[in-house]
This record gives structure tokens, C-alpha cells and sequence, in this order.
């Protein structure tokens, strides 16, 4: 099994979170890890991306290839096309549909959903509506993850582990919280595949 | 031994933890901050007394980590590339005095600018000074290399460049670790003189150091980080060096490359491995990441004879990173492409933070500058550089850390008039009062901007040698106190501020304009750890 990931959005919204349950859930399993995030003047409010590729053979690039990811996780619907060139042709886009807007010329948002739309394999989804729901805006990343859940190749559970562990000295309503933020990810996933 | 999941940079801080350190110097410069950040963070190095406070520039903690090695303790320093044209100076020469404990070199290149004003190649740095470099192409033999590090330049009383890429740098993968060594006791070198660069004491040094670097080519011929991998297919062979063997390897899902491989991982380069390949295959493809330099010196300047392909001759490109892809097409592989970016896809440059106290200090100085002629403003290495772009399009320049001051002074010197250099503080305590005496000494009339936000923001808020020092500091050097000026950045002041920077443009002698508010990425920062330990945060 062999899962390479494009982490996608804008500095400070926090994709290595993402990651790092993604990757612990991962490094559980035995699997095999590779991350290379970007650090510095992009954290400043500019795009940023990172790769994640997890495997149960050995990796060999910190960084995946062009027309090779088979996920592109974004939490802003511009920033989940920045990145098209690197996913492989039956790859899944999954993305937030809920812009961040911090440039002068971010473009017509009903353009960039058309763009998403017609992307062949993609889940869009408003998680911030879906993260209020469950609790809190705060676990948008968590509703994201929860859609990109059924493409991760691992056991559902796995990744619930995973949100035990990262989130385990926040307490049980953090935890519950984001359980539930995770689910409801997944369920919309499920329903739009 | 446990298997941690580490960043490059985490792996060398574990690596030199675990292989006796005693001393980790740095200025912080991306991407080769997080190696002390992960030794501050360290329970052991507090428990163990390891030093770890931040330095005031590459040159200081150059020289501090040399006076680790003298007094035969085990010592790293860290710094970004151009981190290493600073540290210059006694880099170089520590290559004649060599070391006495342990002393490794960090220096972390940046191809493709990620975060920085050139590419330079830090190899080139260790071949001239004649020091061996070590380049791990993972994180496992980053942790590794830096016991082996430590091991040579004890075995031979020389540094080690350590050299990196962003990449290394900043991905993170599973390191085993060994056991811990004990820091070695305070010993003085056996050589009384080894350290006095006399002429008479230096000659004699380097003699020393041009014989050994045969043994160091010699350590290079039997080092596992260098290896001759066998290939069936002699039509091509390959030397690749660093991280570029991941790419290479990336090609080949069974991991089996059909041509011979030299990979290299230390340096100088060993010659017969170098010599085997050459005589066993018809041409050469050399994959290194930063600048053909192993290329250059395999292929000589007039390319006669041996065929060499690689960044020189375009198989590869002459800049930027290295990727499977590029790879891919060096070896006449099909090259693989997902779908094109939708035209509608903008840029998103990095900016300013909301709130960020730089923005009122640009907005000020932009209003009081408004009647003179665009093009006087120097500055520097920071968040402020961000200034260049729009809506603020404040400044003009931005070089090196510390060369707005000099620049504004030398503009000054040619008559443009007003000159302003705009400089953070912990660039200032860097290398901008050096040039603040310059101007002090002739009374040039420039007017020095120290934006002062108590830190170092933007390779991630470390403490600045600045912070409660920068008055006491101009005054020592000479600036008049009724022109040291504070202001607080902020709208409100809007007015006032505009007022004050425009009395001191019309000054005639050097003024210090010093807006100081707390950059607004701390104060989250702090806020957050407040309040993490009053109650449990959500994600």
C-alpha cells in the first residue's frame, strides 16, 4: 500500500496538523513515512503545500512527483487546483470550499468552484459550516481529513486512534469534538463518491 | 535505541545530542533554525548543561564553537548558507588552526530561494578551505554522519562541513538512534601553537593540512557514505550526491538501478571510485543538488575527452532544486504530468501579518517621505522585507544582514539625500552597528530605522540580542541622544509618528528612528501558551 499526498493551503491554517495524525496513524501500522514541509517567508500568509507520502515499502523522494499524488487534501478551494499538475489521473481532489481571502485579485469564487467542478474525481465541502456543527470552526482541518478518510487506504478506526492520541492532553470534549468533526467529513465523502 | 519520526534538521540536533555534544552555536537563518530550536527544546541538553543560546551573527558562533573545540569539548555550529559567507573569516582559518574536540559545521543550502536571496553552494566553501564535507541523503544518515562527523574531526583535529539542502532540512522521516555518548572532559590541545596563526606557526599548519588531505581523500575511498553500486548497463554511469539519490532511486520502483551508481555522501571526492567509473562507462550523468560541482571537476573546463552530462551541458537545469521528474527526463524516462493549473490560479506572495506593527511604521514613513523623490530607502533581511511589495512599496533595497545601514550611508555619500535605512533589530545587533559607527564617525546624515519587534519573526520568533538593548547600544556608539527616537507603531499614532520621521529626515548628522512594538505572531504565541495552561485548546 502506497498513499502519496499533496497538503494544500495558505500559511498558518495549519495542514501539518493534517499530517501529523495522517502520519501517526500511518507509523502505527508499521508504515513507512516520508514528510517534507515548508518553512519561512511562505508562512507568512503566502501558499503553502507539503508533501506526505506514506507506504509499506520503503520511500525513496521526500517528494512526489508530477502526475503521481493520488490525494490532494486543500483547506482553500484556490489553493486545491495550485497543485493539479502533481495528481495522477485517477486521483482524488479533496477540498474546502470556504475561500481565504487575503490577496487583492483572489478570483470570482463561483469560477474557482466551476474549476473544482470539473475536476473528474473531487469532494468539496463547506467544512468550516460542518466544524461549527460539530463544535467548533477550530476542527475544520479535522472535517477535511474526515472527507479525505475513505482515500487514505487505512481502517477508519486507525485515524480515530490517531485523533486520540495527537489531541490526548486537550481533554475529552477536544477529543469528542473532533471525533465528531471526522465523521462527518467522512459521511459526506461517502455520500459524493 | 528508539525510532524517532524527525525532521533533517531534528536528526542532526539528536545525532550531535546523542554523540557527546556540549555546545550548539547558531544564529537562526531557514532552513537551519529548527537544529538548535530541537537542543533548547531538549530535556537532556538542559539537564546536561548543554550550551544553546542563540548567537549575535554566524561569525560569534563560529568563533564560539571553535573555542568549544579548543577547550576539547564537542561543539556544532549552524547556520543558512549565506550564514557561511559571515562566518567566513574564521571558517577558513579553522581549517589551519583544526580542531581539538569535536567541531562540525553546519550549513543549510537553499536551491530554489525558498526562503533566500541567492543558491549558493556551500560545498564550494569546504573545498576552499580543505575541509571534508559530509552530505546525508536522508535522515538516517544526517543522525548517523553527525557521529561519524565527530569521529573524524577528533581523529584528524579538523572540522567538518556538514553540509544540507531545504529538503533535507525540512522533511521529516523515522531515525533509529543509539546510545548516548559522554561529553568529553575540558582538555587543551596537545599543540601549544596550533591555535596562534602566526605566519611562522600557520605555514607549517597548512603544510600539515595539504598533506592530510590525501588521507582525507583516502577516508573517502573506504567511507559508507560513499558507494559504488553495481549496474549492468555501462553505456551510462551515474554520480549523484545528497538527496539527488532519492530522485534517482524514485525512478525505480524495484530500487535497482541498471547502470552503475557512485553515490556520494562525503568529501573530497574519492578519486578511484571516481577513476572506476569512468573507465567502466561510456558517458556520465552527474545529479547533484545546488551547483555542478562535483560536475566541474570530473568534466574540466574544456569538456575534452570524457562526456559529461548533468547541469552543465543541459540534461539537467543549471538552477534550482532537483526532482523525480527531472530525473526522469536526464535518463530519457518518460516523464509523468497531472493536470495544468486553471488560468484562473493566482499567486499568493507571503505578506505582512494583520496587525503587524511594520505596517504603521511603512504607512508612516511612506506619508513622510511623500514630497521627496522615490528610491532612498535601503533595507534588509526580515518580515520587513515584505515591505517591497504592494500596497507599501517602501523600500529599495535588500542585500545582505546589515547592509542597509552601509548602503544608505555610501548612497548618502554620493548625494541622495534624504538616505534612510530601515533594519529589524536582531539584523541590527547582527552586523548593522558596525556600519552605524561608520556613519557615526564621519557624521553622515542618514537616518537609521530599527524596526524593534523584540524578536527575530521571521524564521519563527526566537530571541533577538536587540531586545531592551538598542538605545543603550546607538548611544555607546556615538549617535545623539536627542536623536535616538522612540515611536509606537500603531494608527492612532499615525500623525505624530509621520511628524517625527520627518524632523529627522531633515536632520544633518545620523539619527535612529526606533518604532517599537511586539511582533504580533509572539504575542499570539504567548497568549495561546497562557491559556494552554490555564485550560486544554482545541485544534
Amino acid at each position: 500500500m502506497k498513499k502519496d499526498i499533496i497538503l494544500a493551503g495558505v500559511g498558518g491554517q495549519g495542514i501539518i496538523s493534517i499530517a501529523s495524525i495522517i502520519g501517526h496513524a500511518a507509523l502505527e501500522q508499521g508504515m513507512h513515512l516520508k514528510q517534507s514541509e515548508i518553512h519561512g517567508m511562505s508562512q507568512r500568509g503566502g501558499d503553502v503545500m507539503s508533501n506526505l507520502r506514506i507506504s509499506t515499502q520503503e520511500i525513496a523522494s521526500d517528494l512526489i512527483p508530477f502526475g503521481k499524488a493520488d490525494l490532494i487534501i486543500s483547506v482553500e478551494p484556490l489553493e486545491s487546483l495550485r497543485y493539479l499538475p502533481y495528481l495522477s489521473s485517477d486521483g482524488w481532489v479533496i477540498t474546502n470550499i470556504k475561500p481565504f481571502n487575503n490577496i487583492p485579485n483572489y478570483p470570482d469564487i463561483e469560477f474557482v468552484m466551476k474549476a473544482i467542478g470539473r475536476l473528474p474525481h473531487h469532494i468539496a465541502l463547506d467544512a468550516d459550516t460542518m466544524a461549527k456543527e460539530a463544535g467548533s470552526i477550530k476542527a475544520s482541518n479535522t472535517v477535511i481529513l474526515g472527507a479525505s478518510s475513505p482515500f487514505l487506504g487505512m481502517a477508519y478506526d486507525k485515524i480515530e486512534e490517531a485523533i486520540r492520541f495527537i489531541f490526548r492532553n486537550k481533554g475529552d470534549d477536544i477529543i469528542n469534538l473532533n471525533l465528531k468533526a471526522l465523521k462527518s467529513g467522512c459521511d459526506f465523502a461517502q455520500r459524493n463518491i | 535505541m528508539q525510532k524517532l519520526l524527525l525532521l533533517g534538521d531534528e536528526a542532526i540536533a539528536q545525532g550531535a545530542l546523542d554523540a557527546g555534544l556540549s555546545g550548539i552555536y547558531a544564529y537562526p537563518g531557514t532552513p537551519s533554525t529548527e537544529i538548535t530550536e530541537y537542543v533548547q527544546n531538549s530535556k537532556y541538553a538542559q539537564d546536561n548543561n548543554i550550551h544553546c543560546t542563540w548567537s549575535v551573527n554566524e561569525k560569534t558562533a563560529m568563533e564560539s564553537a571553535l573555542g568549544m573545540s579548543y577547550a576539547g569539548k564537542r561543539a556544532i555550529v549552524c547556520m543558512k548558507h549565506v550564514g557561511l559567507n559571515v562566518a567566513a573569516d574564521p571558517f577558513i582559518n579553522s581549517a589551519i588552526t583544526g580542531a581539538n574536540g569535536g567541531l562540525i559545521v553546519v550549513a543549510a543550502d537553499d536551491p530554489s530561494m525558498h526562503s533566500s536571496q541567492n543558491e549558493q553552494d556551500s560545498r564550494f566553501f569546504g573545498k576552499f578551505a580543505m575541509i571534508p564535507i559530509l552530505e546525508p541523503g536522508n535522515q538516517q544518515e544526517a543522525y548517523d554522519m553527525v557521529h561519524y562527523g565527530f569521529d573524524f574531526s577528533e581523529k584528524y583535529g579538523v572540522p567538518v562541513l556538514f553540509r544540507i539542502t531545504t529538503r533535507m532540512a525540512h522533511s521529516r522521516s523515522g531515525v533509529v538512534t543509539r546510545e548516548t555518548r559522554r561529553q568529553n572532559e575540558v582538555h587543551l590541545p596537545s599543540d601549544q601553537h596550533q591555535f596562534i596563526l602566526l605566519p611562522v606557526n600557520a605555514k607549517r599548519r597548512y603544510k600539515k593540512l595539504l598533506k592530510d588531505h590525501f588521507l582525507f581523500v583516502d577516508e573517502s575511498e573506504v567511507s559508507p557514505f560513499n558507494q559504488y553500486i553495481e549496474g549492468k548497463n555501462k553505456s551510462l554511469g551515474i554520480i549523484v550526491s545528497g538527496i539527488a539519490y532519492n530522485y534517482l532511486m524514485e525512478n525505480f520502483p524495484d530500487r535497482v538501478v541498471p547502470f552503475p551508481v557512485l553515490r556520494i555522501g562525503q568529501y573530497p571526492m574519492p578519486r578511484k571510485m571516481v577513476e572506476r567509473l569512468v573507465n567502466e562507462c561510456k558517458e556520465i550523468l552527474v545529479a547533484e543538488e545546488g551547483y555542478p560541482v562535483i560536475e566541474e571537476l570530473i568534466k574540466g573546463y574544456l569538456g575534452r575527452g570524457l562526456k559529461v552530462k548533468g547541469r552543465l551541458d543541459g540534461t539537467l537545469p543549471r538552477d534550482g532544486e532537483l526532482n523525480p521528474n527531472l530525473l526522469a527526463v536526464a535518463l530519457g524516462m518518460q516523464d509523468t504530468v497531472g493536470l495544468p493549473v486553471p488560468e484562473l490560479v493566482v499567486g499568493r506572495p507571503p505578506s505582512l501579518c494583520s496587525g503587524c506593527p511594520h505596517i504603521d511604521t511603512y504607512n508612516a514613513l511612506n506619508e513622510a517621505l511623500a514630497i521627496i523623490p522615490r528610491g532612498h530607502i535601503f533595507s534588509d533581511i526580515g518580515c520587513y522585507t515584505l515591505g517591497a511589495l504592494k500596497p507599501y512599496e517602501a523600500i529599495n533595497s535588500c542585500v545582505d544582514m546589515g547592509a542597509s545601514v552601509t548602503m544608505a550611508k555610501g548612497a548618502a555619500d554620493a548625494g541622495i539625500l534624504p538616505s534612510v535605512a530601515v533594519i529589524g533589530d536582531s539584523t541590527f545587533t547582527h552586523s548593522g552597528m558596525t556600519g552605524l559607527l561608520d556613519a557615526v564617525v564621519e557624521k553622515t546624515p542618514i537616518t537609521v530605522i530599527i524596526l524593534d519587534n523584540a524578536t527575530t519573526a521571521m524564521t519563527g520568533g526566537q530571541d533577538s540580542a536587540a531586545t531592551g538593548r538598542i538605545e543603550a547600544i546607538c548611544k555607546g556608539i556615538g549617535v545623539e541622544e536627542e536623536h535616538i527616537r522612540l515611536l509606537k507603531p500603531l494608527r492612532k499614532n499615525h500623525g505624530e509618528n509621520v511628524r517625527i520621521i520627518a524632523e529627522e529626515l531633515a536632520f544633518q548628522g545620523v539619527s535612529v528612528i526606533i518604532p517599537r512594538r511586539e511582533c504580533i505572531v509572539s504575542i499570539d504565541k504567548r497568549i495561546r501558551e497562557k491559556f494552554k495552561k490555564t485550560q486544554p485548546a482545541s485544534a
